[in-house]
């Protein structure tokens, strides 16, 4: 698995990112600036991190969406490649209509930064096949935007469908329908969540929770 | 057109020897602009008038210490080749007219202070001081305060891992905002700020300027009074996205050679920028303010020298890199621009519009800057400590202390910081005395902490400036890590009355013993002075930010308890509760002498508990501090997964005291330390145990369910704000 963390300007977990892909896969991923109109040769997983890209200025994600590189990652997704966004990147996602809905103002209107619990809808994608369903993990949230928001009918569908990927098991502290945390586009190969897997690899930093989501994506 | 004048000069805040001064260099009428430069470079803020003389005082060198006070930060080696850089600095002024800003850009102010000199920041703290939590306008500036920090490091994406906030209601009109950032470079690869080379460009780099700030140094040297309100247009307005490109694009530009020399531009903008760096390169400087990127149309050459927007900085490159420097710049989206060059005349040249604008010697701007040794006045010794009830039963004192707000968890508050960005958060907030940092692609960690204990200070500035030294030496020992040195943040209030500078030179005086005697020198700080509203001074609050290194960052030892353990009390209890949480929360007295500060004792005692959490034997520690024991224990229970049984017997002076140099250890092996201790000659003595039940049982039997401790600890900020 060959993989690419975007860089755009305002990103700042991306070095966290490179951390948990450089333990899991053992190979250096490759950094791509926004400004760049091709994805690296042979990329299989192009993963977008969190931060304020463009300061979260317009609307958070929505100035990323229209970098360059987004035009490569649209057609990579539908080639079927592998794309994953965590927090800010789940945003850009959104945004870019790589996944449905939407990331508003947490609901106590306040940035949240805690660990929180997250169950595992399902566990046969590329991304969860290291959990058992209906596991439990805790992962670190860091985020002022993390509401996730949609229409009834796309709830439904993403319900229906099973592409909920993860949900809030214990407190939906940013009011997030249906305590939805992350989905999967269709095809099971994008995956976006508000929460920071990446920042719980290593027992020195307090547990391995967010591990398995790199290790499952290693073996792919 | 405005005519500059003695008048002038002391609306400008200088007085009538300064302003005699300034005709004297000058040998002639200065220009607005050339008296605008004076005033702010001349100001407190910039100058050290007041507080110069006694700053010296404090000891700055060590084997480790690689650049003390009067670089833009203090260095020290931490090893393995990297140096940490650090410093912290207040921004209290601006914080009480315009919270949120005042806050985010004094975050803003001090990162920049780190990333110039080519260190990647990787941890935020602060220091909070607040008025009385009753005042409705305590709980918009707490609420400001707290967004502002979390808005500006959340976006840079900088871990904010500590800090400490008190209340009191000497701070009701004038809160302390004081942050400090710690970074990481290459030893090899530090920036300095003096120019050199004639004829280099000066070049500017980071947002445009505008008319925002203009004076804030000058602002930061005067009291508060009603008035003050309508100083909100002198509060910058912070941009962190703009600094988040700003770091990166200096860190990857200093990855080359191009840089000669580099600066922030802080208090008092291009001014100060300039001046200090042609200043300490002993060479001239000339400016063409046309080329200056402006926000605004029709900018004075006086405006856009007083000028304190943010996030810009000022460069010297070598010549033949600067369109090397030019692009990695642009693809940062950041303006460049080449606003002047370096020349041999030793005065900056400000050129606006085919005008000489300004045209200073930069010598005596500097060497005959004023230096005040103000009269003190020494504040006499507070009274010994008449009886004390000790009545109270120790459950429900306990109960109300850990709800108390200067000792309730800060939870709500760091629940806003983003703690972990940067994926190297060994400790966060909470789990132990001081964060804990690792540093990438090492196995070693930075321990970082900020301390002050103002109730202390006001009763006795020396001690309490010694004790502020002491227990942030104590939090970073507590972890296990060696402690290396501090930036100090001296808040005072006017220092032209004899008993607030008496407060001052009391509190270096304990501080400079404090630092002698931990090996712990003092490499960077800024002096905030005028706190003070309407004639009613701060606390003397002489904050100490501290860092410390651990060369296994998996040595780092938290507070919090597990079963199976027995806890011991390390260093002498006495039972002093003057000036104690105790005093003040359960019998509504602020009197007696604080604490004394016994530094051979911190020393011994903190080397021994270092020693023992590096040999394996401590599973927890924790310092005692505010609310003596009793409080160490019950934050050990509500951090960990373990209730305790306390089984040592003592009135509420030894639960509630809050005697210096001790710690309580949760160790295995209880004979082994105790034997260790007696050898060294400490004292220690088992106090209980931990137990497997969510409880915390008192000696007089009386058992506090977690729940019931977690409530009362975790309600204040929740309720207050709900």
């Amino acid at each position: 698995m060959k993989a690419a963390i975007l860089l755009f300007p305002g990103i700042n977990r991306e070095r966290d990112m490179v951390l948990a892909v450089r333990q899991s896969f053992g190979v250096e991923p490759q950094i791509v600036w926004h400004k760049e109109t091709e994805l690296p040769a042979g990329t299989d997983l192009v993963i977008l991190p969190g931060g304020f890209s463009f300061g979260d200025y317009l609307r958070c994600g929505a100035m990323a969406a229209q970098s360059p590189i987004m035009r490569a990652v649209k057609a990579h997704a539908e080639r079927g490649g592998y794309v994953l966004g965590v927090c800010n990147g789940f945003q850009i996602l959104t945004e870019t209509g790589l996944l449905p809905g939407a990331l508003l103002r947490n609901a106590g209107l306040r940035f949240l930064s805690m660990d929180t619990m997250l169950r595992v809808e399902r566990n046969d994608t590329v991304f969860t096949n290291k959990w058992e369903k209906g596991a439990v993990f805790r992962a670190p949230m860091a985020h002022g935007d993390g509401n996730y928001t949609a229409d009834e009918a796309t709830l439904d569908r993403l319900e229906g469908e099973n592409l909920v990927a993860f949900r809030y098991a214990d407190i939906n502290r940013n009011g997030s329908a249906r305590s939805i945390a992350g989905i999967f586009a269709p095809n099971l190969r994008v995956l976006g969540l508000m929460p920071h897997p990446e920042n719980l690899v290593d027992p020195l930093m307090g547990g391995t929770d967010g591990k398995p989501l790199f290790d499952a994506l290693a073996a792919a | 057109m405005t005519h500059v004048n003695a008048e002038l000069a002391k609306s400008f805040g200088l007085n009538a020897e300064e302003w005699g001064k300034v005709l004297e260099i000058m040998g002639r009428t200065p220009s607005l602009t050339e008296l605008g430069i004076f005033s702010v470079m001349w100001s407190e803020h910039c100058s050290y008038k007041s507080s110069r003389v006694w700053l010296k005082e404090l000891p700055t060198k060590a084997p480790w210490v690689i650049h003390g006070p009067g670089e833009n930060a203090g260095v020290i080696d931490i090893g393995e080749g990297l140096a940490a850089i650090f410093k912290m600095e207040s921004h209290n002024h601006p914080s009480f007219i315009e919270p949120y800003q005042g806050a985010a850009t004094g975050v803003g102010g001090i990162l920049r202070d780190v990333f110039t000199m080519g260190a990647r920041p990787v941890a935020n703290l602060n220091a909070l001081r607040f008025g009385d939590p009753k005042l409705p306008v305590t709980k918009r500036v707490v609420d400001g305060v707290v967004r502002g920090i979390g808005g500006y490091g959340n976006c840079v994406g900088v871990p904010t891992v500590g800090g400490e906030v008190n209340f009191h209601p000497a701070y009701n009109g004038n809160p302390l905002v004081n942050a400090m950032t710690v970074g990481i470079a290459k030893q090899d690869k530090i920036f300095l700020s003096a120019a050199a080379g004639v004829g280099n460009p000066v070049v500017y780099v980071g947002s445009k300027t505008g008319r925002d700030g203009i004076h804030g140094a000058t602002m930061a040297s005067t009291e508060f009074d009603a008035a003050s309100e309508d100083k909100r247009p002198t509060v910058q307005v912070g941009d962190p996205f703009t600094e988040k490109l700003l770091i990166e694009a200096c860190l990857e530009l200093m990855q080359t050679d191009a840089i000669v020399a580099i600066q922030d531009m802080g208090a008092a903008g291009l001014t100060s920028s300039s001046v200090e760096m042609a200043g300490k390169g002993g060479v001239g400087i000339e400016l063409t303010l046309d080329d200056v990127p402006q926000r605004e149309t029709g900018m004075t050459a006086y405006e856009m020298m007083l000028s304190e927007s943010q996030e810009r900085m000022l460069l010297v490159l070598k010549p033949e890199r600067s369109e090397m420097a030019r692009a990695i710049i642009e693809k940062w989206d950041l303006d460049y621009a080449v606003i002047g060059h370096i020349t041999d005349t030793g005065r900056i040249v400000v050129k606006h519009k085919g005008m000489v604008e300004a045209d200073i010697p930069l010598a005596p701007l500097s060497d005959a800057a004023p230096l005040y040794r103000r009269p003190i006045a020494e504040t006499p010794k507070p009274a010994p400590l008449g009886a004390v009830d000790l009545s109270a039963p120790l459950d429900e004192a306990l109960l109300k202390l850990i709800a108390s707000p200067d000792l309730c968890s800060r939870r709500w508050i760091f629940d806003q910081y983003d703690s972990t960005v940067g994926g190297q958060t060994v400790k966060r907030p909470a789990q132990a005395d001081a964060a804990i940092v690792k540093l990438e692609d090492t196995k070693r960690a930075l321990a970082v902490t900020a301390d002050c204990t103002p109730r202390y200070c006001v009763a006795d500035a020396e001690q309490g400036g010694a004790q502020a030294v002491a227990e942030a030496w104590r939090n970073i020992t507590a972890t296990g890590a060696l402690p290396l040195a501090v930036t100090d943040n001296m808040n005072f209030g006017n220092p032209e009355k004899p008993e607030i500078m008496g407060q001052f030179a009391s509190a270096i005086k304990g501080m400079a013993a404090a630092c002698k005697a931990l090996d712990f020198p003092v490499v960077s700080g800024n002096v905030s002075l005028y706190n003070e509203t309407e004639g009613r001074p701060i606390l003397p609050t002489p904050a100490i930010g501290a860092v410390g290194v651990l060369e296994d960052a998996a040595q780092a030892a938290g507070y919090g308890l597990t079963s199976g353990l027995e806890l011991v009390l390390v260093g002498a209890t006495k039972g002093e509760l003057g000036r104690s949480l105790y005093l003040r929360e359960i019998l509504g007295r602020e009197d007696g002498a604080p604490p004394v500060v016994d530094l051979a004792a911190e020393r011994k005692n903190g080397d021994f508990v270092r020693a023992q959490i590096l040999a394996g034997k401590v599973a927890a520690s924790h310092d005692v501090s505010d609310g003596g024991v009793l409080v160490a224990v019950a934050e050990m229970a509500l951090a960990g997964e373990a209730g305790a049984e306390l089984t040592a017997q003592g009135d509420a002076a030894f639960w509630f005291g809050e005697d210096q140099a001790r710690y309580v250890l949760a160790v295995t092996n209880t004979a082994a330390l105790l034997e260790a201790a007696r050898e060294a000659g400490i004292p220690a003595e088992r106090i209980g145990h931990t137990v497997a039940t969510e409880k915390l049982t008192l000696p007089n039997g009386i058992a506090i369910s977690l729940t019931q401790l977690r409530e009362a600890h975790e309600g204040f900020f929740p309720q207050w704000f709900a």
